[in-house]
């Protein structure tokens, strides 16, 4: 049945993030983005809303709610509407949680959910990305290799969201005889793992503040009980898909952002002797980029249901919302500057971050999951 | 629970429905994509919509809502590569299913519905100086006695040739404006009224469109629809705002014609291209995409996305919520994908896609129309600026 109505938790998840989004994370943007760090309060900030917390099963001492890829698009599209990389920073550990939920045996479930549902944030993030230029998810270099009952794990994952601070990490490596995704597996990495190297990113030019490390792996061996999902391993396809969606969420909330910040701008500046909205030619780009948030929810919002209900249609959907999203959210963010002119170009403004924010969102796949 | 499944009883109803309408292709060349020819009442091998209607006995309360799914139906239909007949699609149907009829029903008196309700009344507003700026049209209305005299010339007239009559547009005040525009049927056959013309078009051949002239056009008085002759001060009549929002109401209609023939393109493309080898892997990353294979996907998101916010447009009419904005926003992107998919279509498709051996080059000609009629995408756009900048139409312009 074809329904665009949230539930009543996700419009009050929703409603109490954009709040939050809107008072807490917005006004703190720029500073934030200059110092290129993370302050721990954004962090245990987000995790008081109790996200994480309320999708880990009672068992494990959490709140037992659904896992809903759905309810993560909503809660990322609402801090995207704030700043993108406190968001990123806030709900990356939602990677390596759902990704638990979603393929992790008993024992790991039990060995690592319980912590998530405490009041001290917990820092675990996904490693996908890697050096090369035209990385893709499902030719990775990084190899997991059968030896005895264990793996052998070597390679080079960058990027790596809140690597610096992470106590373990979800890494994706690859059969070395397979090939495709369907090769890929996920491992639980903890950081103290001999031949584990953790070192900080020089710098990005988008999500600065957002912490990121590169990972460098060299014969790391891990014990049998590692793989994510034991035998059956994991559904790498699924686990791609909800990364790729989860930036799509995040970048949706920041394109509507920038819009609806560009608009009554359109109204006070005075060229030529009228308000530039009421000018065709910025009226005409306003109105395309509402129709175009507006659009790209609904893509979004159909991968995120598709995903949660493991619908055979979800790769697609997923593919669809990632490329419509990609081609409409830098617009956006583009457009948005060009709107304000030389004011969209100096620091003072947060529109060059959104930008460079858009850009980075739409060439990763994450930091952030559905 | 947001959800975008149908329900199996539905994709059973969308397939079939497909089905049928490709029963007709190889008649559609002649009889669909032609000015004068007119069917029969069945062609040969011809599936008609009753094998689809009593599938509807099988949905259930918690199915996608009607509105909703008339679209995907909408949609469904006019990707098909022939002609569904007798499917209303949410106006009404037989021969009373002209435009003029909704506004009839809309901003009619009582005495005149039932005096005109079972004539099939095209609409008229359209003249050749005057398109999207409804409000500076020129045909004149006087009152003379107890006729009104009618004196200017309407194009674009549809289904103007074999309709009745028309709800012709005409100023009785031009220093008014909007104010002074009145709708007044006028039959077919009443003195000084000429059909020019039927228009030859790039597409949409089978419907037909007039060119009408009024030359001291005499009607009874108690043609004005609606019956108010005065002309009231700031602000428009009240059957102005009448046709005005028959125009909200079918906004979601007239996208779902657009994202459909984007759709029957696209569909065409993804079949041919698969039979030569080229087809789309969804698995595979973006970056190990050829470049037709990236046209494709960019063509079949763009398509998804329209019909995203044609259903969301009429899921919300179907949540009794307000939807004028959402129809303007569905309205301008079927509008878009009508031009770029066909368009998309034919470029991966090569050379051969201009013959009129296949389909897909009507797709494009008949799809074309749906950016330009009933409000075009710039219109679409002003609408939309004005409500998400909070201007009036006298502020922006």
């Amino acid at each position: 049945m074809i329904s665009f109505q949230l539930t009543d938790e996700q419009a009050m998840i929703r409603d109490s993030l954009k709040a939050f989004g809107a008072e807490v994370l917005a006004p703190a943007a720029r500073s934030i983005d200059e110092a290129g760090d993370m302050p721990g309060s954004v962090i245990q900030a987000g995790w008081d809303f109790g996200l994480l917390a309320a999708s880990v099963p009672e068992a494990y001492g959490g709140g037992g709610a659904d896992r809903s890829c759905m309810t993560n698009a909503v809660a990322l599209e609402a801090l995207g509407g704030g700043c993108a990389s406190q968001g990123a920073a806030i709900m990356a550990p939602g990677q390596f949680v759902g990704a638990l939920l979603d393929f992790g045996t008993e024992e790991q479930k039990a060995e690592h959910l319980p912590q998530f549902a405490g009041e001290t944030p917990v820092a675990c993030s996904l490693a996908i990305q890697e050096s090369q230029f035209g990385f893709v998810a499902e030719n990775q270099r990084t190899t997991a290799v059968r030896k005895g009952n264990g793996w052998i794990l070597n390679g080079d994952k960058r990027l790596v969201p809140l690597g610096e601070q992470a106590s373990h990490f979800l890494v994706l490596a690859r059969d070395p005889e397979g090939s495709g995704l369907g090769a890929v597996s996920a491992f639980i990495v903890p950081r103290d793992t001999e031949g584990l190297t953790v070192a900080a990113e020089a710098g990005t030019q988008g999500l600065k503040p957002l912490p990121k490390a590169r990972l460098t792996l060299s014969d790391v061996a891990l014990p049998g009980s590692a793989r994510l999902g034991g035998d059956a391993g994991i559904d790498a396809q699924r686990l791609v898909s909800q990364a790729r969606v989860g930036a799509a969420a995040l970048v949706l909330g920041l394109a509507r952002q920038a819009t609806d910040f560009a608009i009554p701008y359109a109204r006070e500046r005075v060229a030529f002797g009228e308000a530039i909205g009421k000018k065709q030619s910025i009226a005409f780009m306003l109105a395309d980029m509402h129709i175009e948030c507006e659009t790209m929810r609904w893509m979004v919002w159909k991968a995120a249901s598709l995903l949660e209900h493991n619908d055979p249609g979800a790769a697609k959907a997923a593919a669809l919302a990632q490329d419509y999203v990609r081609r409409r959210a830098v617009k956006i963010a583009d457009d948005a500057l060009q709107i304000f002119g030389g004011h969209g170009f100096i620091r003072d403004l947060p529109l060059e971050m959104w930008l460079r924010n858009a850009r980075s969102l739409t060439v990763l796949d994450g930091p952030v999951s559905v | 629970m947001a959800d975008f499944r149908l329900s199996e009883v539905d994709q059973k109803i969308l397939d079939t429905v497909i089905a049928v309408g490709n029963s007709t292709e190889r008649h559609t060349r002649y009889y669909e994509d032609h000015e004068d020819e007119i069917p029969p009442a069945r062609l040969e091998g011809e599936r008609g919509f009753e094998e689809v209607l009593p599938m509807f006995g099988e949905r259930k309360p918690d199915d996608t809502p009607m509105m909703t799914f008339m679209m995907a139906l909408s949609i469904a239909r006019g990707s098909a590569r022939g002609v569904t007949r007798g499917l209303g699609l949410g106006m009404p149907t037989g021969r009373a299913a002209g435009l003029g009829n909704a506004a009839l029903q809309s901003a009619g008196t009582a005495d005149q519905k039932a005096k005109w309700g079972s004539l099939f009344l095209a609409m008229s507003i359209t003249e050749p100086g005057v398109g999207s700026d409804t409000k500076a049209i020129q045909t004149t209305a006087r009152l003379d006695g107890d006729e009104w005299v009618l004196n200017g010339d309407k194009i674009f007239v549809t289904d103007g040739v074999r309709s009745d009559g028309a709800i012709v547009w005409a100023t009785i005040d031009k220093s008014a404006g909007r104010a002074g525009i009145k709708s007044f049927l006028v039959l077919k056959g009443a003195p000084g009224f000429e059909l020019v013309r039927k228009e030859k078009k790039m597409g949409i051949r089978s419907s037909d469109t007039a060119a009408y002239a009024f030359r001291d056009c005499r009607i009874p008085r108690d043609s004005l629809l609606g019956g108010d002759e005065t002309v009231p001060k700031g602000g428009g009549s009240a059957s102005y705002r009448g046709v005005m929002k028959t125009f909200n109401m079918t906004r979601p209609a007239v996208a779902s014609g657009g994202v459909s023939k984007a759709r029957g393109a696209l569909d065409f493309a993804i079949e041919e291209l698969a039979k030569e080898g080229v087809s789309v892997d969804w698995s595979k990353s973006p970056g190990q995409r050829s470049a037709v294979e990236q046209k494709l996907v960019e063509l079949e998101a763009d398509t998804e996305a329209a019909a995203l916010t044609v259903l969301h447009a009429s899921w919300l009419s179907d949540m009794r919520q307000p939807n004028n904005l959402e129809s303007s926003i569905c309205k301008a992107k079927g509008g878009e994908v009508c031009r770029t998919i066909p368009q998309g279509a034919m470029e991966v498709l090569g050379g051969m896609s201009i013959s009129h051996d296949h389909v897909v080059e009507k797709f494009l000609r008949d799809g074309r129309i749906s950016d330009i009629y009933e409000g075009t995408g710039q219109i679409q756009r002003l609408i939309i600026a004005r409500e998400i900048l909070g201007y009036s139409s006298e502020e922006l312009t």
